[in-house]
């Protein structure tokens, strides 16, 4: 199959959806690749590089739109002013398409490519599973983008991210709260820690504080108990309660941070509100808001997307396209990820495409196919299961058993109470001083056992039983008083014999518990 | 010596005793622990000794012989051998705790009366039940650890009504005991109550199967401690009683730490049974099939491998392969591959038992984690090497709620890559459940002695440099 990889056209993309590395992979697949003079340019990959890996070069778009059947591309097909040119009308009938796509905001050009007959793959809709994330594209620019954003908040921020202690006074560190803590939260966290800066984040869905704190960062946690996990690891629209309780944080981080990173998307709805124009009011002069979903509307009230807005000496970054100011690594990554894909469309390595619908990572990223809309795809299951759902199912017939144990229990507790309380009046009742002071001794001395013992570390128990079995031979003491005092010659032979096994005790146990604490090292 | 000296020494022993404790929390401190009691000990024995006017040559005499003795056993002793070891001891604070009641009842160093004799009489009554329980108990958790008795759990019938009857009778005897007032008949009373409660001590440990046993020999310890303490209360001495008490509330945790191990209870432990009555309700079905590999394809695995995790139980020490193993961990580890161990509570015999044994073989103790510690590590982990380990890791624990072991702490073996299982054959675990783990997908099975297959998997890995 002939693979076309035209130059994107929409104004200030950089990108291009391949490289001369996934050229030459292409190739191997058995597939014949054709670029467009000029596409990688800009991601700093010029036509020779191409024509040695191996592809050939398209002198114009409308050459290589009409010769290539497989086109690979960053943006969907879009009409260009500048250039008078409609992709959307150049895309040939009965051919393939690859790009992003976002099903979701264009039904029309799924139409008109149903209505081609164009097998057309929405690289956006790829099923989160494991087995995918070699092709996910969303992750890879996410990723870049929650970098990027860091980068670009730190350009605007006329401060140091860490702090410092100088001769020429003290520089407190940047205070950064990154909202959202996907891919590209997470990625901005590490970028904005490992410059130094105090790093917080803020996620609805509770799974991902592990993540969070894994990164360095602090995870704010709301009073308030509700998780935002929906399907396919995004984020669910939460309820009013949770998101006024929300709004009050961010109102209370707003004062403190200097920068707010946002990256709250909801999959398919206008990204969520969170950053209102008093917020940005209450920030201090100089602060940065770097809005990465600028492109869905925007997380911040003020955000104007494609540009930097300032109100009140603070900075609201709305970019669009931080992956494309990236463009050689996104490239790269993205070019990964397309080649992943066509790997999985051509099974056999022989430059035949085929569309096996049986296939959940196939058919979610086929978007229409065969002159029909085949978007959205039928839901796969659930990624992450929490692994305590079996348990829950066997719970309600073991829950009544439980509630009845519980009681016999709470009985013998209640008993228990009871017997020792009897027992202590019984022994201060009638029991004479001289006993009461040994079992003063007695008592006190299990407790200080009790709480000694917690203390050993259980890789030591076996030292600890030798140990304690050593010392109990403190009987000996006892052997040895009777001993000295006997009368009686078979209580001497007694005593003499309780004395002789009670020191086998100590000096058996002391030595072993010596000769195995000399082999514990690091 | 004035008897506040002697007090006085006897408290520094105490404290010392507990510094002793306090020093095992952790491996940095331990060996300071080890001398703290040596040195409590010593203390208490001179102070002991100042304060007699005779039979001084006697008593060096009997301390000389059995200290020699204790010392020459403990210096022969393998450390596979530990827990036998561990269970002989407690075997001796036992008799030497019945030998001391009595002679404490015969010849009473303090003159006593009326409800102070009656607790006195009391004191040694228990001092000497329990030290004859323990004495006999232990000699048979000894027996069974050395395999001399077979470690099957042996169930009579009726043996929860014999041991009833044991307990009642010697009540019995108990009230015969105080109320008689001829020394004669009170020893009569004594030595049938010993009897019986050696009965009782052998019983119980006989019911009681081998997997158990890290919970009997604690069990056993706790009861050693008590015993002292039991004597400490009839001589008046409370030096007896601090330790003893020590001694006991140790026991007594570790003999928790275990149960809750194993999702138990301590009753159902001590009254023990257990594996013979529940034969292995989940069937495992036949279709399933067990994959076996070879030595080269494991010695390929772990070589590609970034993160080993070795699971080793019983069978490792049984085999005596820790030796191999460790070398194995060596090699692994130069080549920078992350090796650590996930040691379960009740893995092998004794509580620690796996540490003692792996530090033998000089693994480095921080790679020797906990249950706790590393199951959570498991789902990155590339390859498992389960060395002679069965019901530690056996997924129904967690995943069949009608399994026996159901609800017990497992470790998550199947959770990582690659599981390999080192084996003899494929009898079930102890607890004589059927072991889904070897049906998994991702678990391949080495079947052989683990001394064997370990050694020769060390000499493929070093030979395919």
């Amino acid at each position: 199959m002939k693979i076309g990889i035209p130059k994107e056209c929409h104004p200030g993309e950089n990108r291009v959806a391949a490289t001369p590395a996934s050229v030459g992979k292409l190739i191997k697949l058995g597939h014949t690749v054709v670029v467009e003079t000029g596409a990688g340019d800009a991601a700093k990959y010029h036509d020779d590089a191409y024509r040695e890996a191996g592809a050939e070069i398209a002198a114009n778009a409308r050459d290589l739109w009409s010769e290539a059947e497989f086109i690979l591309k960053v943006r969907g097909p879009t009409y260009n002013k500048e250039a008078d040119l409609d992709e959307t009308s150049l895309v040939k009938d009965n051919s393939y398409l690859l790009s992003f796509l976002w099903p979701a905001q264009n039904p029309e050009l799924l139409e008109t490519l149903a209505s081609k007959n164009v097998s057309a793959f929405s690289i956006d809709a790829l099923p989160r599973i494991s087995r995918a994330q070699k092709m996910d594209a969303l992750s890879a620019m996410g990723n870049i983008a929650g970098y990027r954003a860091v980068v670009e908040a730190s350009n605007r921020f006329g401060r140091f991210f860490t702090g410092q202690v100088t001769a020429a006074g003290k520089v407190p560190p940047a205070k950064v709260m990154v909202i959202g803590a996907g891919v590209a939260g997470l990625a901005a966290i590490g970028a904005a820690r490992s410059m130094g800066a105090i790093v917080r984040a803020f996620d609805t869905r509770l799974e991902v504080k592990e993540q969070v704190e894994s990164m360095g960062a602090d995870f704010l946690e709301l009073d308030f108990e509700e998780d935002g996990s929906g399907s396919g690891g995004y984020a669910k629209q939460m309820s009013k309660e949770f998101i006024e309780a929300e709004m009050a944080l961010f109102m209370e981080q707003a004062k403190e941070v200097d920068i707010i990173i946002t990256t709250a998307l909801i999959p398919g709805k206008p990204a969520p509100r969170l950053i209102t124009a008093d917020m940005v009011r209450a920030m201090k002069p100089g602060g940065v808001v770097v809005d990465l979903a600028a492109e869905q509307g925007g997380n911040c009230e003020l955000t104007q997307p494609g540009e930097v807005a300032v109100e009140n000496g603070v900075s609201i970054v709305g970019y669009t396209d931080l992956p494309s100011r990236m463009a050689s690594v996104s490239s790269d990554l993205y070019a990964t990820n397309l080649w992943h894909l066509l790997g999985e469309l051509t099974p056999e390595k022989d430059g035949e495409i085929k569309v096996n619908m049986e296939d959940t990572v196939i058919r979610g990223v086929t978007v229409t196919h065969e002159g029909k809309v085949t978007w959205p795809a039928p839901q796969p299951e659930k990624p992450a299961p929490k692994p305590a759902q079996p348990k829950a199912a066997a719970q309600p017939a073991g829950a009544e058993a439980e509630s009845g144990k519980s009681g016999t229990k709470a009985f013998w507790k209640g008993a228990l109470l009871v017997a020792t309380a009897a027992a202590l009046y019984g022994i201060g009742a009638y029991a004479p001083t001289s006993f009461l002071s040994h079992f003063t001794v007695f008592v006190l001395a299990c407790f200080v056992g009790w709480q000694v013992i917690w203390n050993v570390t259980a890789s030591l128990h076996t030292p600890l039983m030798s140990v304690t079995n050593a010392i109990s031979g403190i009987i000996v003491i006892g052997a040895i008083l009777h001993l000295a005092q006997a009368q009686n010659l078979v209580i001497g032979i007694l005593a003499f014999f309780a004395v002789l096994i009670a020191c086998i005790n100590i000096g058996g146990g002391f030595r072993v518990t010596y000769r195995m604490l000399k082999m514990f090292h690091r | 010596m004035s008897q506040g000296l002697i007090t006085v020494a006897y408290v520094a022993a105490s404290v010392l005793f507990i510094l002793s404790l306090g020093g095992l929390s952790h491996q940095e401190t331990a060996r300071r622990g080890n001398v703290y009691g040596i040195a409590g000990i010593l203390i208490a024995i001179a102070a002991t000794m100042a304060g007699m006017g005779a039979g001084w040559m006697m008593t060096l005499v009997a301390i000389a012989i059995g200290g020699a003795i204790g010392i020459v056993i403990a210096n022969k002793v393998e450390m596979t051998q530990m827990p036998q070891l561990v269970a002989l001891l407690h075997s001796f604070v036992g008799l030497a705790a019945v030998l001391v009641g009595f002679a404490g009842f015969v010849e009473p160093l303090v003159e006593t009366h009326g409800a102070e004799h009656t607790i006195k009489l009391v004191e040694v009554f228990v001092g000497i039940f329990i030290g004859a329980v323990t004495f006999t108990g232990s000699l048979i958790a000894c027996g069974k650890l050395d395999g001399r008795i077979a470690s099957k759990a042996l169930t009579l019938p009726g043996r929860h009504l014999m041991n009833l009857i044991i307990i009642a009778a010697c009540i019995g005897l108990g009230g015969w005991f105080l109320t008689t007032d001829s020394t004669v008949e009170g020893l009569m009373a004594l030595a049938i109550m010993t009897a019986l409660a050696a009965i009782l001590g052998i019983h119980l440990i006989m019911a009681i199967g081998g997997a158990d046993m890290p919970v009997v020999v604690s069990m056993l310890n706790s009861y050693s401690g008590w015993a002292a303490s039991a004597i400490g209360f009839m001589l008046g001495n409370d030096l007896l009683i601090v330790t003893g008490a020590l001694v006991g509330s140790s026991g007594a945790i570790l003999s928790y730490i275990m149960c809750k191990a194993m999702n138990r209870s301590f009753v159902s432990v001590i009254l023990g049974g257990f594996g013979q009555t529940s034969s292995s309700s989940a069937a495992v079905d036949g279709d399933l099939t067990i994959q076996e590999t070879s030595i080269d394809e494991v010695a390929d695995e772990l070589r590609n491998a970034d993160s080993v995790i070795i699971a080793p139980g019983y069978g490792m020490a049984v085999a005596q392969a820790q030796n191999a193993v460790s070398e194995i961990t060596q090699y692994l580890r130069k080549r920078g591959t992350n090796v650590r161990f996930a040691i379960h509570p009740v893995a092998g015999r004794l509580p620690g038992h796996m540490n003692v044994l792996l530090a033998e073989a000089h693994v480095p103790y921080d790679i020797v984690l906990e249950m706790d510690e590393i199951n959570e590590d498991f789902p990155e982990t590339d390859v498992v090497l389960v060395i002679g380990a069965n019901d530690t890791v056996n997924p129904s624990a967690a995943e069949d709620p009608g399994s026996p072991i159901a609800g017990m702490p497992v470790l998550e073996v199947w959770k990582a890559r690659q599981v390999v299982v080192l084996k003899r054959g494929m009898s079930a675990g102890y607890s004589g459940v059927e072991n889904p783990l070897f049906f998994k997908e991702n678990t391949h099975m080495l079947f052989g002695d683990a001394h064997e297959s370990t050694s020769r998997l060390l000499s493929n890995l070093t030979s395919g440099d």
